[in-house]
């Protein structure tokens, strides 16, 4: 029997870090900005957290103040992610280097910084498992809604850490801001055509820094969820995996819609570890197939977007692209 | 000339072109600041004078005949993969999908070891091995390819997702072939019998390997330089209206240049099985495929560039492995000086292609190439 | 007109790119209330001009002023604020954008965005001028008259007091065209001042107070429109005869070489390019295409050349025996196997002729690639022929290795017109062979292109300068957005009646 009741809260929470890291490259992907860094900038955003968490522990002994203990790990992941947003709009924008490059290079080095700061403090805490627990910390990040009872109800949606529920209001309000607002019409026109945008009197670089920066710093946060909320303040080397290509991929799923994204990570979260909860008797091998379907999805919706149904699914027309105004 | 003339600050132009032994310079500059830079943070993070860090670095690169073959072979594979990424990026097609091309390359070379190991002999064995892995990298990049060539699909997604299709089915067949059942790995396949490894040529394991990734960067630069097939390359990647203009077909030359890359991409894969780690893992690619595609990049398709640029990584990467290991750091410190060293780098090209007028001074020059 | 200080006074205006002069000391007043034509040839610097009024370059000397108070235009944006507005040739939109998207598009108004209160705006304007725009109409739902109506509410909304009109009617039907001019009066009697950019005398008549020349980027002269007339303007616009001296060998032995026959082709956007366009070039004479740039030349000479889709009519190449074939829906690389020998220097040399990154010898073997068996290229061959051009057509390069990008442009259609000649062709088609090219450059390529005729080539010269056509060609074909406006014999051809065929469909006699 497919137990709906178990399924749905570990799709969400599979989903929220996709969530995060999906909304973050859709703001840069907006101005024009393809952010292949995303992976990186996620490592960085949670251990980033797991350090200012790992400190704030250390120093703060038994009692643990529960503010602080938000306060601080937030903090570092959104100066971390900053900083690779800045890096990346640095060398993209102003110094006009190919984004694929910079952003294998930030993935490559993100990772790095994740892993190397991981094993250091793992090393530090002198422990016998190859990973560092922040529990206290984790208590924090992991509580659910004050008003969550026991039934099936409170479970599936009142049961996550505050996280879970600040990436979809970012979503949520992603997607207002970038339909209805006239900083998301300018950012758009940004990512559509520079030049219209340019002549219309948008400061280019400031939009491309701003939103490659800021997506950037939602997309760590979804380093930050995934350590603190769905490990359990648990952080072990490489464990975060290729959820960044995933939240990646989730921006084409979605059509560059930060709504849409809100169900699709879900979804995706759901295919995710279907293989979990598809009966497959003893034959973990075809698990391992399931986990191919959010790739294949994606691939099945690239062609067909492709195609060109209708221009409004279409990625930004320039996006990848650096702006030269002199170009003429 | 009006007072209330304002220019910028700083005002950004194209250059047309620099003689390449200043574009190297500039290169060469940008790597001795990355290694100053790194220098700085391998001592602030063991407290080294810098001197002895690189000490240490190259101790951990080139200290034993061994670790100097270690290096040989690492360095061949990410030339290997770097090489596979030339044609695609000279034709500018992003082909992010070097890591499932590899992998899939591992894929098809392990399973004729398992399946005809003990069926047929050895030498026709890796024959086939061979054959197997280069058609199937080629097709796995023929795919993104095609609709690349026939709906203009977007290439550095549909790759970049390819990869983990090929990840998900290694990983499916691991559990397949594991042995021992449960541990979760293929463990060494056919280790009793080597069937399907390379041969050591004499006691050099890694030798036969090094060769013929040397073999396959001289054929690639044959290749690119001097074929025809090279020549359209180089025409529709510089522009597509010059090559219909002089009657190329542009979407049959991008169909058959990412069948030449998959397929070297293949061969690296099955290089890695056969000749160096007989097992097969989802991992074995190791991001390479991607760090490939920076080599290439950075070494703007000359392959005595790729050379130096992927010995260069390796390098690092030993030596920083090195450096961890003597002082507790962990692997992962090379990834972060990769790091380092490749935005340092990827930085300085914008030196080479733009150029910073100050305000004031040389305006005059602006317009003088 | 009315009041003595103008509303845009520019003074002393000059603007360089690199080597080119595109404004030379312009001095220019601009009226309110008025409609002010901006007439010149192509390249005689009005976009350019009006460029600087509205933002998009900035005067490398001189003053602009705005009733009468000195002013600087850095950006566009500091353009609106004083009112000036420009619809370019190039529609600025967002494609994806709705037309009200568009139009609010870097507004910094108050409030949040209220695209239905702005749709309310966009209305409102609508009805004071008479346009017709949807506001939720998506811009790549729109015919190229409706994104440029979307163009001037977008500046309209801005508050704009003046607007600058690049060429506007260039891509709109007779009937627009009226449409437009009757908006363009309403805008007047509202009190705005409007310039409008343009080639075409009949449109100078129709809407214009006052005309201002341009020619060569210099400032030539103006006048009431109510007081010239189109021979003034003509002369004013294409300048006196200039005694060039280029040979005019006379043809021998012509005979039909390329026969077009109806013609018709339409661009990927569906705009007809070529309407019903019927001639014949011959063996052994050079047959001048004369028309204002983007009546249909390209289109013509890429579709002989198998490189643009037709729609309808005929192309056949005529073989020295008399028997034809059909070289329309056939590519390049066709054309050449069925052994027709034709040549084309197109009007984009870096972008489709040449590669820029690559050297003189790599791109010889464009042509030459496929030859000899195996899968090597023989770059001996090509080679020889780079060192063969250099030497022969002086080409002043380092040598054949240097990237061509880095010659000038006159080197750089050295190259090109020498590989395109090395071929032997039948049949040679330039498109602009002599634009940017020094005095001495462009002879060599007159040179080379009677050389050709002498050899018995049916030469096809698209040219722009109406002195080098009169001298050069035998025959003239005149286009005119796209049809054939007649064809004249080159001796006898009066420079100004083929200035009016150019403006106007069959301005002047036809003699074939």
């Amino acid at each position: 029997m497919f137990d709906i009741v178990s399924f749905i809260p570990r799709a969400i929470m599979q989903g929220i870090p996709l969530l995060f890291g999906c909304t973050g490259e859709t703001i840069s992907e907006k101005s024009g900005s393809l952010n292949l860094g995303i992976p990186g900038v996620m490592y960085v955003g949670g251990i980033c957290g797991v350090i200012g968490a790992f400190l704030y522990e250390q120093s703060a002994g038994g009692n643990v103040n529960g503010f602080l203990a938000v306060l601080i790990p937030l903090l570092a992941c959104l100066i971390g992610s900053l900083l690779m947003g800045l890096l990346f709009s640095l060398l993209t924008i102003t110094l006009r280097v190919n984004q694929n490059v910079v952003g294998l290079a930030m993935t490559t080095f993100g990772v790095g910084v994740g892993n190397f700061f991981g094993g250091s403090l793992i090393k530090l805490t002198g422990s016998d498992v190859p990973s560092i627990a922040l529990s206290a910390t984790s208590k924090y990040f992991s509580k659910g809604l004050p008003f969550g009872g026991s039934g099936a109800f409170s479970k599936m949606f009142l049961s996550y850490g505050f996280l879970a529920y600040v990436a979809v209001i970012i979503a949520f309000v992603t997607a207002y801001i970038l339909k209805r607002t006239r900083v998301g019409l300018q950012l758009r026109a940004v990512g559509e055509n520079p030049a219209t945008a340019d002549a219309a009197g948008i400061n280019i670089t400031k939009y491309k820094y701003l939103a490659t920066c800021i997506g950037c710093m939602v997309a760590g946060l979804g380093g930050l969820y995934y350590v603190m909320d769905y490990a359990s303040g648990v952080w072990s080397n490489d464990a975060f995996g290729d959820r960044g290509w995933l939240a990646i991929a989730l921006v084409i799923f979605t059509l560059w819609r930060p709504n849409i994204a809100v169900f699709a990570s879900f979804l995706f979260g759901g295919l995710y570890i279907l293989y979990l909860f598809i009966p497959t008797g003893g034959d973990m091998a075809v698990k391992e197939l399931y986990k191919m379907l959010p790739y294949l999805v994606t691939i099945i919706v690239l062609i067909f977007t492709g195609m060109r149904n209708k221009r409004e699914n279409q990625p930004p027309e320039s996006l990848g692209l650096p702006y030269f105004r002199e170009d003429r | 000339m009006s007072k209330a003339n304002r220019e910028p600050l700083l005002h950004i132009t194209k250059r047309k072109a620099m003689p390449w032994q200043q574009s190297w310079l500039i290169r060469l500059i940008s790597i001795v600041a990355a290694l100053i830079v790194c220098a700085v943070i391998t001592t602030a993070a063991t407290g080294l004078d810098p001197m002895s860090v690189y000490g240490t670095m190259l101790e951990g690169a080139f200290g034993t005949e061994r670790k100097i073959w270690v290096l040989g072979k690492e360095t061949a594979v990410l030339l290997c993969i770097a090489v596979a990424m030339a044609p695609a990026f000279r034709m500018k097609f992003w082909n992010l999908g070097g890591e499932g091309q590899v992998l899939i390359g591992t894929l098809i070379s392990a399973a004729c070891m398992i399946y005809l190991g003990d069926k047929i002999p050895s030498g026709l064995l890796i024959l086939l091995m061979v054959v197997a892995s280069v058609v199937v990298g080629a097709i796995w990049a023929g795919i993104p390819a095609f609709f690349k060539a026939k709906w203009n699909t977007n290439e550095t997604l549909f790759t970049l997702m390819m990869n983990y299709v090929a990840i998900q089915l290694v990983a499916y067949y691991i559990i397949i072939w594991e042995s021992p059942k449960g541990s979760g790995k293929v463990g060494i396949i056919n280790q009793s019998t080597n069937a399907g490894w390379l041969p050591s040529l004499g006691s050099y394991q890694y030798l036969l390997n090094i060769l013929i990734v040397a073999l396959v960067t001289i054929l690639m630069f044959v290749y690119l330089k001097y074929s025809k097939h090279g020549y359209e390359i180089s025409v529709v990647g510089e522009s597509q209206r010059t090559a219909r203009y002089v009657g190329i077909k542009v979407d049959r030359v991008i169909i058959r240049t990412l069948l030449v890359s998959g397929g070297i991409c293949g061969l690296c894969g099955f290089l890695m099985v056969a000749g160096t780690d007989h097992t097969i893992t989802t991992t074995l690619a190791g991001g390479r495929g991607f760090l490939g595609v920076l080599v290439a990049w950075l070494a703007q398709f000359n392959p005595l560039a790729m050379v130096l640029v992927s010995l260069l990584l390796c390098v690092l990467s030993r030596g920083a492995g090195e450096i961890s290991t003597i002082y507790g750091l962990n692997q992962s410190f090379g990834d972060i000086l990769t790091g380092i060293i490749l935005f340092f780098i990827i930085g300085s090209e914008f030196f080479i292609n733009y150029k910073i007028h100050l305000r004031g001074g040389a305006r005059k020059k602006g317009g003088s190439n | 007109m009315g009041s003595n200080t103008p509303a845009v006074s520019m003074r002393n205006i000059t603007k360089t790119f690199g080597t080119i002069v595109a404004n030379d000391d312009v001095s220019l007043d601009i009226y309110k209330g008025e409609i002010l034509s901006l007439l010149g040839e192509n390249g005689s610097g009005k976009t350019t001009l009006m460029n600087m009024l509205s933002g998009i370059y900035f005067p490398d000397s001189g003053q602009i002023s705005i009733n009468g108070q000195p002013v600087t235009i850095a950006s566009p944006r500091e353009a609106f604020d004083h009112g000036i507005g420009m619809i370019h040739q190039h529609f600025k939109l967002v494609d994806v954008f709705t037309a009200a998207e568009n139009i609010v598009l870097g507004l910094k108004e108050e409030g949040r965005l209220d695209l239905t209160r702005a749709g309310e705006r966009i209305r409102k304007i609508c009805d004071t001028y008479g346009f017709d725009v949807d506001p939720k109409q998506k811009i790549y739902n729109m015919s190229v008259s409706q994104k440029q109506t979307v163009e001037i509410v977008k500046v309209l909304y801005r508050g704009a007091d003046i607007l600058i009109l690049d060429e506007p009617t260039a891509v709109l039907t007779p009937q627009e065209t009226d449409k437009l001019f009757a908006v363009l009066r309403n805008m007047k009697k509202d009190g705005k001042t409007v310039v409008i950019i343009t080639h075409k005398l009949h449109e100078v008549e129709a809407i214009s107070d006052r005309v201002v020349v341009l020619r060569k980027g210099r400032y030539i002269g103006e006048m009431k429109t109510s007081e010239t007339n189109a021979q003034e303007m003509t002369n004013m616009m294409v300048g006196r005869e200039v005694a060039l001296n280029i040979d005019r060998p006379a043809p021998v032995d012509p005979r039909p070489r390329i026969r077009v026959e109806n013609l018709t082709v339409r661009s990927s956007d569906n705009v007809l390019k070529l309407d019903d366009v019927t001639f014949t070039a011959k063996a052994g004479e050079i047959l001048g295409i004369a028309g204002i740039s983007g009546c249909g030349q390209k289109e013509l000479l890429e579709a002989i050349a198998g490189l643009q889709p037709v729609q309808s009519g005929s192309i056949r190449y005529i073989n020295d025996d008399g028997t034809e074939e059909n070289l329309v829906g056939k590519d390049p690389l066709k054309i050449a196997d069925m052994g027709v020998s034709l040549s084309f220097v197109p009007e984009d040399r870096l972008g489709m002729g040449l590669v820029g990154s690559m050297d003189l010898t790599d791109n010889m073997m464009l042509r030459s690639f496929r030859s000899g068996k195996g899968i090597f290229t023989d770059r001996k061959t090509p080679r020889k022929l780079a060192e063969k051009v250099v030497e022969e057509l002086e080409v002043n390069t380092p040598g054949v290795s240097t990237p061509v990008r880095r010659l000038s442009g006159g080197n750089v259609q050295k190259v090109l017109v020498g590989r395109e000649i090395a071929a032997s062709p039948t049949v040679l088609l330039s498109a602009y062979a002599v634009r940017g090219l020094d005095i001495n450059s462009s002879y060599t390529i007159y040179e080379l292109l009677n050389q050709q005729k002498k050899e018995g080539v049916a030469v096809v010269y698209v040219g722009e300068d109406l002195d080098v056509l009169l001298e050069l060609c035998d025959r003239i074909l005149v286009l005119c957005s796209g049809r054939v406006s007649g064809i004249v014999d080159g001796a006898s051809a009066d420079k100004n009646q083929v200035g009016m065929m150019m403006t106007r469909l069959g301005g002047g006699a036809s003699d074939e």
